[in-house]
């Protein structure tokens, strides 16, 4: 509970409710909070549970804006509770939902699983033709800054779903694939360490695919991450076409660099210290009881 | 990958309705002043000056070409905003087959049109 001398001023939460089995439709019901300074909507939605309403249901892990649990819908803005302060959005109302574009399980909590399918269709893992070096690794795969550089924003997406529920065409059609799966098929398009982009572009060019973008570009500016999906879309849009006119470079995935500690170490670099630490450096452990 | 196909030749119509538009105003606005493909006297549509372009092979080619990546181009964008409405995939289907109908039978009777103005023209020129 906030301390009484910090809180700043009492808030109203307008929470969407919905329970499956108890309530045909989802409906408003309004808490008055008091909130302190620096208090997030997680912490708002925690002392709700804790003080007035045990039954209101959402999904949170991390609290630190890293899990992607907790997207919902802010005062009509999808955002991440957790890392969202009550005060920077909200002077008196705030207007708390499930996150749109999804079904609801309950309450604030979305069904995210037609995204997850989704997600799974653009095959989001590296795909090369040596498959035995990708599942038991035997070396490093050289890869420039440059090269990690062209794909390294889409690696920040944390799959909240708030791209998705911000989507306008996503909106009209459910079939749309929908940018963190598009965003997910470019970072792996990009990577050079990867060659199943024409495996992916069997999904991504299809009829539900990126074409159905009209670059609304709500859902670069609802990324909690600063992840840019409607860019990604458009890169992928460009590939797919120069990939049917045949103009893409066809450029073969990056190369096996050595195994682990054969590398050879460049000469201007000085060798690393002794130990400081005398002994094994992973003594061993004594065994965990089951 | 078939939508990748249609979305690529949309946006080649694109470029070329740019240039024969730009053609098209060309001569429509600064026909009557630079006498550019409309050399009698009077304005560009005058029917002269029509006839004197029908009768030339590359307007006949380009009036067919223009027809046939506008029909393209604005069939495929009236078929993706009816897209929008979120249509089962036999009526997704069905529109597809219409509008390929729509624009072949249009693409025939322009190219008709212009075919038969380029004779009428070419007649006219003979005396």
């Amino acid at each position: 509970m906030p301390d009484s001398s910090t809180v700043v001023r009492q808030i109203r939460f307008h929470i969407t409710r919905y329970n499956p089995e108890l309530d045909r439709v989802p409906y408003v019901k309004t808490y008055a909070i008091p909130v302190r300074e620096g208090m997030t909507v997680l912490e708002g939605l925690h002392y709700i549970k804790d003080n007035m309403d045990s039954s209101l249901a959402w999904r949170y892990s991390c609290r630190m804006g890293v899990c992607g649990s907790c997207g919902m819908l802010l005062n009509g803005h999808p955002t991440l509770a957790c890392n969202t302060q009550i005060l920077h959005i909200a002077d008196r109302e705030l207007t708390v939902g499930p996150l749109p574009n999804f079904n609801i399980i309950r309450d604030l909590v979305p069904d995210l699983t037609p995204m997850f399918d989704k997600h799974r269709s653009v095959k989001p893992f590296v795909i090369r033709a040596d498959e035995t070096e990708v599942n038991e690794p035997a070396g490093e795969f050289y890869q420039s800054p440059e090269e990690l550089e062209a794909y390294l924003q889409f690696t920040y997406c944390i799959k909240c779903g708030c791209c998705m529920a911000a989507c306008p065409t996503l909106a009209t059609d459910v079939r749309y694939l929908g940018p963190m799966p598009l965003a997910a098929a470019q970072r792996y398009n990009v990577d050079s360490r990867d060659d199943g982009r024409r495996a992916r572009n069997q999904v991504t060019g299809a009829a539900q695919g990126a074409f159905r973008c009209h670059y609304a570009g709500e859902c670069s500016r609802a990324c909690p991450k600063g992840v840019d999906p409607a860019k990604a879309i458009q890169h992928l849009k460009r590939r797919l076409v120069l990939d049917y006119l045949r103009l893409a470079r066809r450029k073969k995935p990056c190369q096996k660099l050595h195994g682990p500690g054969e590398g050879k170490p460049l000469p201007n670099i000085p060798a690393a210290p002794g130990k400081t630490v005398p002994g094994d450096s992973f003594p061993n452990l004594p065994e965990r009881s089951p | 990958m078939r939508e990748t196909k249609y979305w690529t030749w949309h946006m080649a119509a694109g470029v070329v309705i740019l240039f024969l538009l730009g053609l098209h105003m060309l001569i429509m606005h600064l026909g009557g002043i630079t006498q550019l493909f409309a050399p009698h006297a009077g304005e560009a549509v005058s029917k002269e000056n029509s006839l004197f372009r029908d009768g030339k092979l590359f307007f006949t080619v380009t009036y067919i070409l223009l027809l046939g990546v506008a029909l393209y181009h604005g069939l495929y964008g009236l078929r993706t905003i009816l897209f929008e409405l979120t249509l089962k995939p036999g009526a997704e289907k069905a529109i597809t087959i219409i509008l390929l109908i729509v624009g072949l039978g249009l693409f025939g009777l322009g190219t008709w049109a212009a075919v038969t103005a380029h004779s009428i023209a070419i007649a006219g020129a003979r005396g």
